[in-house]
């Protein structure tokens, strides 16, 4: 019952004499303060359903979201949407376990093992896929991992892919020497000064077990792996932080090899830069997800998961961020541009990608992100 | 009431939102460190509530947290030292200036104005490989190939003194204003040399403004975290990157927290033998 037919049922009462005036007066005044006490409140709880936040990488990925799905999606539905950014799925992760449930409601995750980790510190929420027609467009293999994660549920939708290739300056690194030193590259004394490395321990490991010729999924000698961490150490210029860091560390000639995310660097590519790309074997492939976190506005949110997943929305988003979506190519027609992006897979199978494997890597997150943090700083 | 009475709780009345604020914004924070400092962290990265002393233990005992905490302090002590040199000049100049006094004070909060990460950024630009000593040096034909100047210790110690200066020129600034001018016209014509005047008489006198500087200086620099992760190479971190790192990247809140409460006794201890033999008066002044 709203205040208005409350006041006129009272003032029935009232004109009918069941209420003396002292009475009516008093209900009035009550009423009132109730009013004004309850008004701000719901107004807030009602302005939460008409905006979602989301968080993403920033940059190029995030000017794309805006431009090809956000304004879209808030014309069309009148829902606003309130983008952040994060230079790492750490930090974001940090910022979230720190936070009011509900404040955070959509991420741009990387990795299966960043789910399991949301998954593991209860932060996940449950999806219904009822309301995410558009997800039957999605490569299956991608969305059967997650499930394997939450029982069968879902609590993202998978949204891209792409590598963690090696990137150099084809002024100073011809390609043959590139493909014929793979990870070694990012171990070459020639370049001591001239080499860059993300400073996520996950990247350090897994190139470190290619340098050292294990397999990524499992290292057996970390002595060696460390030992190979400590050389790339030595050999560094700068660990980079973030994705702008990484293309102006490489557009300014301040080094010429590094590991890159392959649409970062098609950007890069875009603007002129001479910038060479290349997944070795066994490369770090990677899959993103939009993850919905616990105490969202589902529906508000399932809502705009659906709008992202439309073929016509994801072509779009990823042409502008350059990594390729996660829309089958069996199913839908990507267009001219996608299958030229780095890491494409035009089979929709994925198999020539190796992807992390949560279990292993989730099992050492402790250990070895800590042990990455001394070697890091010289020890 | 008696008048004595509301006189005695005039002040607390006055003082209660800056306590409320001090209270609520600091101590109970504070509180909420101290005891997330005995939990642990989980495999999964949850927190484990308890009374645990692992990570003091590993704290107070690693090797590695002690180096990183001296080379911390090392790097605190060249950028106070620095900005003491460059800073002392600066602020004589400005108090004995005799005109646009006030223009000259405008140009030194200027910075201020700039976000302190923008203005670390900036050094990129100027000291770059594509930057624009390496442009100049090229053009003038001084070197070949552009000079590997960014990304070391030095970098990180000229940030953090660009950050720091104007504290300290502000600290002696407001020290030297209050010497009177004529004490080294009286030492001059006592036979003194304008040298010894300074030497014997101004500098004694604005040692307090120079320390409160240098204590502010020390502080700052010792909790940074930002210049050595933009300006510093592989291996020039300081101690606030290690909490951030525990608590960012490890996901450890437990080790984070006593790590900064580590950090926290350390700056501490400088501040209260800083006062035992200073005051906070004169960095009132300073602040003020």
């Amino acid at each position: 019952m709203d205040s208005t037919k409350r006041y006129e049922r009272l003032r029935e009462r009232y004109l009918n004499g069941d209420l003396d005036r002292r009475k009516f007066l008093g209900l009035i005044g009550a009423a009132g303060l109730a009013y004004g006490v309850q008004t701000p409140f719901s107004r807030q709880a009602l302005a939460a359903a008409e905006e979602v936040r989301f968080d993403g990488w920033g940059g190029v990925v995030s000017e794309a979201f805006r431009k090809y799905a956000f304004d879209p999606y808030t014309e069309k539905t009148g829902v606003k949407v309130v983008d952040g950014t994060f230079g790492g799925g750490d930090e974001y992760l940090s910022r979230v376990k720190a936070s009011q449930e509900g404040e955070y409601n959509i991420a741009h995750l990387s990795g299966v093992f960043d789910y399991a980790r949301y998954v593991n510190l209860g932060l996940n929420s449950t999806l219904n896929e009822d309301n995410i027609p558009n997800l039957k467009y999605v490569i299956p293999k991608l969305t059967d991992v997650f499930r394997g994660v939450t029982d069968g549920k879902l609590s993202c939708v998978p949204y891209d892919y792409g590598t963690t290739g090696i990137a150099y300056n084809r002024k100073y690194i011809s390609d043959e020497e590139a493909k014929e030193k793979g990870a070694k590259l990012l171990i070459d004394a020639a370049y001591k000064g001239k080499i860059g490395g993300w400073s996520d321990w996950r990247t350090r490991v897994w190139y470190a077990s290619l340098q050292t010729g294990q397999d990524p999924n499992n290292a057996t000698d970390m002595d060696a792996v460390w030992e190979a961490v400590r050389t790339n150490r030595d050999l560094l210029l700068k660990y980079w932080q973030s994705g702008a860091e990484l293309m102006s560390l490489l557009a300014e000639e301040e080094i010429y090899v590094t590991e890159g995310w392959s649409g970062r660097i098609y950007a890069l590519q875009e603007q002129g830069h001479d910038i060479g790309y290349i997944d070795p074997p066994n490369g770090f492939g990677w899959q993103e997800c939009l993850f919905v976190i616990k105490g969202s506005p589902m529906a508000e949110v399932e809502e705009l998961l659906n709008f992202m997943l439309a073929p016509e929305t994801s072509i779009a988003v990823a042409e502008g961020q350059n990594y390729p979506p996660a829309l089958d190519p069996n199913k839908v027609d990507l267009g001219k541009k996608i299958p030229t992006l780095p890491a494409f897979d035009p089979t929709g199978t994925l198999d020539g990608l190796t992807f992390a494997n949560p279990d292993y890597w989730n099992g050492h997150e402790a250990d070895w992100s800590k042990t990455f943090g001394r070697i890091q700083k010289g020890y | 009431m008696s008048v004595e009475a509301r006189e005695r709780r005039q002040p607390w009345i006055l003082l209660s939102p800056a306590l409320t604020a001090v209270g609520l914004l600091l101590f109970v924070p504070l509180m909420f460190i101290v005891v997330y400092s005995f939990w642990l962290r989980t495999a999964t990265g949850a927190d484990q509530a308890g009374f645990y002393f692992d990570n003091w233990n590993e704290a107070l005992t690693d090797p590695f947290y002690r180096d990183i905490l001296l080379s911390t302090l090392r790097i605190a002590a060249i950028t106070t030292i620095a900005c003491a040199v460059m800073g002392y000049p600066a602020a004589y100049f400005i108090a004995r200036a005799r005109s646009n006094k006030a223009l000259l004070l405008l140009l030194l909060m200027l910075p201020f104005w700039i976000s302190y990460i923008i203005r670390t950024m900036s050094w990129i630009n100027i000291l770059g490989v594509s930057g624009a000593v390496n442009w100049l040096l090229l053009n003038l034909g001084i070197v070949d190939e552009p000079v590997q100047m960014l990304y070391n210790e030095p970098t990180v110690i000229l940030g953090l003194v660009h950050f720091l200066l104007p504290f300290m020129v502000l600290n002696v600034y407001v020290a030297l204003e209050g010497i009177d001018i004529s004490l080294e016209d009286a030492a001059c014509s006592l036979g003194s040399t304008r040298w010894q005047a300074f030497r014997e008489v101004t500098l004694p006198l604005s040692l307090p403004g120079l320390a409160a500087g240098g204590l502010l200086c020390f502080v700052l620099s010792a909790g940074t975290y930002i210049t050595p992760l933009v300006l510093g190479g592989p291996t020039d971190a300081m101690f606030a990157n290690l909490v951030f790192e525990a608590i960012i990247t490890q996901l450890n809140w437990p080790l984070g927290s006593a790590l900064s409460l580590m950090l926290l006794a350390v700056l501490g201890a400088l501040v209260l033998i800083y006062n035992h033999y200073l005051g906070m008066a004169q960095l009132m002044k300073g602040l003020g």
